[in-house]
């Protein structure tokens, strides 16, 4: 098994900007929903959804619903080619059901936000040293 | 594009959560309100919120399903010189507690500020995402 896989950084920055926008708009939802009665606060699995863009597998099996034949629905786990969305075990639920705990969900919201920056600053450095390449040594 | 979303779902939370402040307003300007235009004293309003459903990639965020009217009655206050009053000189009050409306008000304003800032936080990485590439 290669443990560190040789990716395209661009297409692998690509991949992880793009699921790091969506965590961010379903952190969002969650905070949003805070005083919604009955709601649940979702997420995903980064690491996991990251391998599942880059290699195209879908590894995770989460909420689906198990098919003996291939003329049964694939039912659960959201679109295909959407990351499977998952259920945030809740610290301390409300008495209405409510499962989001704020300083949680501030805390992904933070951490995502600067992990995103982080891919992007990593984005700008691929960008830049491949037009340090294309434009020979005049600088 | 995701982010572009993420402003979306934090404005469905502003648009509910500033819905939920007006509520508390209006019950708040009107706990005094002994007959309104039906004859009736006031009956406090509630929002009452429901997720928006995750339709594939988009999540939604938060609406508002419903504002529900407060059915239970107020309380009685003798005031005998009062037109409203019965014959043994009640006044059916609003059903207002200052104190709840008070603490709905503080929730309210919270979740407010907290959508402000995520929607704050999705600007910056729009600009620093504007900025990719420019080096």
């Amino acid at each position: 098994m290669n443990f560190v896989p040789e990716y395209d950084p661009l297409l692998f920055s690509e991949a992880a900007l793009k699921l790091r926008g969506y965590r961010q708009q379903i952190l969002a939802s969650n905070l949003a929903n805070v005083d919604t009665p009955g709601y649940k606060a979702r997420d995903l699995m980064f690491s996991q959804a990251l391998r599942e863009q880059i290699e195209g597998v879908a590894y995770s099996n989460a909420l689906q619903l198990s098919v003996s034949s291939d003329r049964h629905y694939r039912i659960g786990g959201g679109l295909p080619g959407a990351p499977a969305l998952l259920y945030r075990m809740a610290m301390q639920p409300a008495l209405d059901g409510n499962t989001v705990d704020v300083e949680t969900e501030r805390v992904h919201f933070a951490d995502n936000a600067v992990r995103t920056e982080a891919a992007m600053t990593l984005l700008n450095s691929v960008i830049s040293s491949r037009k340090m390449a294309l434009s020979g040594n005049n600088s | 594009m995701s982010l572009m979303r993420s402003f979306q779902v934090a404005s469905t939370g502003l648009s509910s959560q500033s819905l939920r402040l007006n509520a508390i307003a209006s019950n708040l300007a009107n706990a005094e309100a002994v007959a309104g235009p039906d004859g009736k004293p006031y009956k406090p309003r509630h929002v009452v919120f429901r997720p928006a459903p995750i339709i594939g990639e988009v999540a939604a965020g938060v609406e508002v399903a419903a504002v529900v009217e407060d059915q239970r009655p107020g309380p009685l206050v003798f005031k005998p010189g009062h037109p409203s009053a019965d014959a043994s000189g009640y006044v059916r009050m609003p059903n207002v507690n200052p104190v709840e409306a008070m603490v709905d008000m503080i929730s309210a304003s919270r979740s407010y500020q907290m959508n402000v800032e995520v929607l704050n936080t999705s600007k910056q990485l729009m600009l620093k995402l504007l900025d990719l590439g420019r080096v």
